[in-house]
């Protein structure tokens, strides 16, 4: 009996440290580095930042590239307004889609949430499959209907509604559009997980007691479903504020989000130090709704444990 | 919830699917547009799927793309599985809560950062970027896909069964062979599909990532979008879509034939 208890003692060890390690080793450590790195200097070097550090340093080799360290690439960022303003955009942006996408996804979920029992399912489907097709192919489309010569402009035209074609690409308008349509399974199926499992007698109740419907659903239903939209906003939020793809292919060069300015810092200017504060810049604002959001996802999936 | 759908209800649906499918339909339809513009329907074509054929470049992207998925997906979901099971079944262990707060993190972490920091751990450790380094880069960020959906087939499971298993005498790891993972299956599944296409689709950690000789299929399409539409990219779009529909498709089918399985069998245990 003893002898199997060790078994089963080395079993569980072996299947928590495999996924724990290559967590730690290629998620954990690596945050570490860009923290290291964001605290370093550029340099026209491979790799293009002093110090290096050196891993056969004794105690006084690290106490000499401790001396070294700089902070000089936040004191960059915060006297350039330009990454100021691209981190404010980059919140501007986040927030009015979250919105924006609340407002269009409440009612799909709670029509999908009210189907017959037989439809939902295929409903379900309908709205991931989208996200089971390339992120890239889906705002590539809309490059298709956005541009100058593109279907919108095409149709507004013949419907008279327009003379000229209008810029529709290259705007934050397109920014939106193209959020909203990439994360908008984000938001659908956290809401209509709460709504499908709401007490339809709730309802019943309210309005057996004389409650208007508009009444019950502002007092009963949105204030149950409140824990599925604080899972979908977050779930929209937290990706779309870092978002790099779509404000590169639909927005306009005139203004970047932060994702952007990360990618021009890192990839045309070589400047991993600032790349690497704006990196840990941006963690240090998503810090709140990340942990906020795991310990969401820790109720759901573990039963509150 | 209550039933009965209402107009609104009907309408809302109906607006959304629509605007999630127009856009994709659009741009499968234009594939077989004969004309270069978009605007113009030039009658129905195939001349750039045939384009397509000679595009060495887009062909070999493509190839690079596919083993990268597989191999990640594969160990992705090897290791998902084990974090899922790690957070289920072994309760309570040293340094859970940090265990847990990494497996959820990548879900809604921003690629930019985490392409960032994967590329200066390579750099750091002196690893020449290339393919496996993508291969790397996409087991860790989709593994934790995989966990989510394993773990939350494994909370609903009937533990009864392994716990019969092993009162008869069966040691644990037999159990969990014969036992828990046929039950888990369609979940592993399901996840190994989602990794899959996640790394199929991801361009941000692949282009940090990557080193000279692999391009992958989405960093090709991406410096071909940045200079306008081209028609063959709505071919290999399209061709991309195809392959998830039928995969899709597919993964349904089976999910159905194990479902019914389960019920046939769970009826047989009644009887």
């Amino acid at each position: 009996v003893r002898r199997s208890a060790d078994n089963r003692n080395w079993s569980a060890r072996a299947v928590v440290l495999l996924p724990y390690l290559w967590l730690v080793i290629f998620f954990l450590a690596p945050f570490v580095i860009v923290l290291k790195i964001s605290l370093s200097q550029t340099a026209l070097a491979q790799p293009p930042y002093v110090p290096v550090f050196d891993t056969a340093g004794s105690w006084t080799g690290l106490m000499e590239f401790a001396k070294q360290l700089s902070a000089d690439s936040f004191r960059l960022l915060l006297s350039d307004s330009i990454y100021l303003w691209s981190y404010l955009k980059s919140l501007q942006i986040a927030a009015i889609s979250t919105v924006v996408l609340l407002a269009v996804g409440y009612p799909i979920a709670y029509g999908m949430a009210r189907a017959p029992r037989a439809w939902q399912p295929p409903l379900v489907m309908a709205v991931v499959l989208p996200f089971w097709t390339s992120f890239l192919i889906r705002i590539y489309a809309w490059i298709n209907i956005l541009q100058r010569d593109g279907i919108l402009n095409d149709l507004l035209m013949r419907l008279h509604a327009i003379d000229v074609p209008a810029a529709w690409l290259s705007s934050d308008t397109a920014i939106y559009i193209g959020m909203v349509y990439s994360y908008l399974p984000f938001m659908v199926l956290p809401l209509y997980a709460v709504l499908e499992r709401m007490d339809e007698s709730l309802l019943e109740a309210a309005a057996d007691l004389g409650c208007p419907r508009w009444k019950a659903f502002w007092l009963v239903t949105l204030p149950l479903s409140l824990p599925g939209v604080a899972a979908g906003a977050l779930l929209c939020f937290i990706p779309i504020l870092g978002e790099f793809v779509i404000p590169d292919l639909l927005g306009g060069s005139e203004s970047l989000m932060i994702g952007q300015t990360l990618w021009t810092e890192f990839f045309s200017n070589r400047d991993w130090p600032v790349a690497s504060a704006i990196a840990i810049a941006l963690l240090g604002v998503l810090l709140v709704p990340i942990l906020f959001y795991e310990r969401l996802q820790q109720r759901s999936l573990e039963g509150g444990r | 919830m209550n039933r009965g759908a209402s107009s609104f209800n009907i309408v809302s649906v109906a607006l959304g699917l629509a605007f999630l499918y127009l856009p994709i339909t659009i741009l499968v339809i234009y594939s077989f547009n004969a004309s270069r513009l978009v605007t113009i329907w030039g009658g129905w074509s195939l001349a750039w799927y045939r384009e397509l054929l000679h595009d060495d470049a887009v062909l070999q992207a493509a190839w690079v793309s596919l083993r990268v998925a597989g191999l990640s997906a594969t160990a992705a979901t090897m290791l998902g599985t084990l974090a899922a099971i790690a957070l289920v079944r072994i309760g309570r262990f040293r340094g859970r809560l940090l265990f847990s707060g990494m497996v959820y993190a990548p879900l809604v972490m921003p690629e930019v950062i985490t392409g960032l920091s994967l590329l200066l751990l390579f750099v750091a450790l002196g690893v020449d970027r290339g393919f496996w380094t993508i291969v790397i880069a996409h087991t860790t960020l989709t593994m934790c896909f995989v966990t989510v959906i394993v773990q939350s087939r494994l909370v609903t499971f009937d533990r009864s069964l392994e716990e019969a298993a092993m009162d008869l005498g069966c040691p644990p790891l037999r159990t969990f062979l014969t036992i828990t993972l046929p039950l888990i299956a369609p979940a592993i599944a399901a996840g190994w599909m989602l990794a899959f296409s996640l790394s199929l689709d991801d361009l941000v950690i692949a282009s940090f990532t990557t080193g000279p000789g692999a391009t992958t299929l989405p960093i090709r399409i991406y410096s071909e979008v940045r200079l306008g539409v081209k028609p063959e990219i709505n071919a290999v779009c399209t061709i991309m879509i195809a392959f998830v529909a039928l995969g899709t498709i597919a993964s349904s089918l089976v999910a159905k034939r194990g479902a019914a399985q389960r019920e046939r069998a769970a009826l047989g245990a009644q009887v």
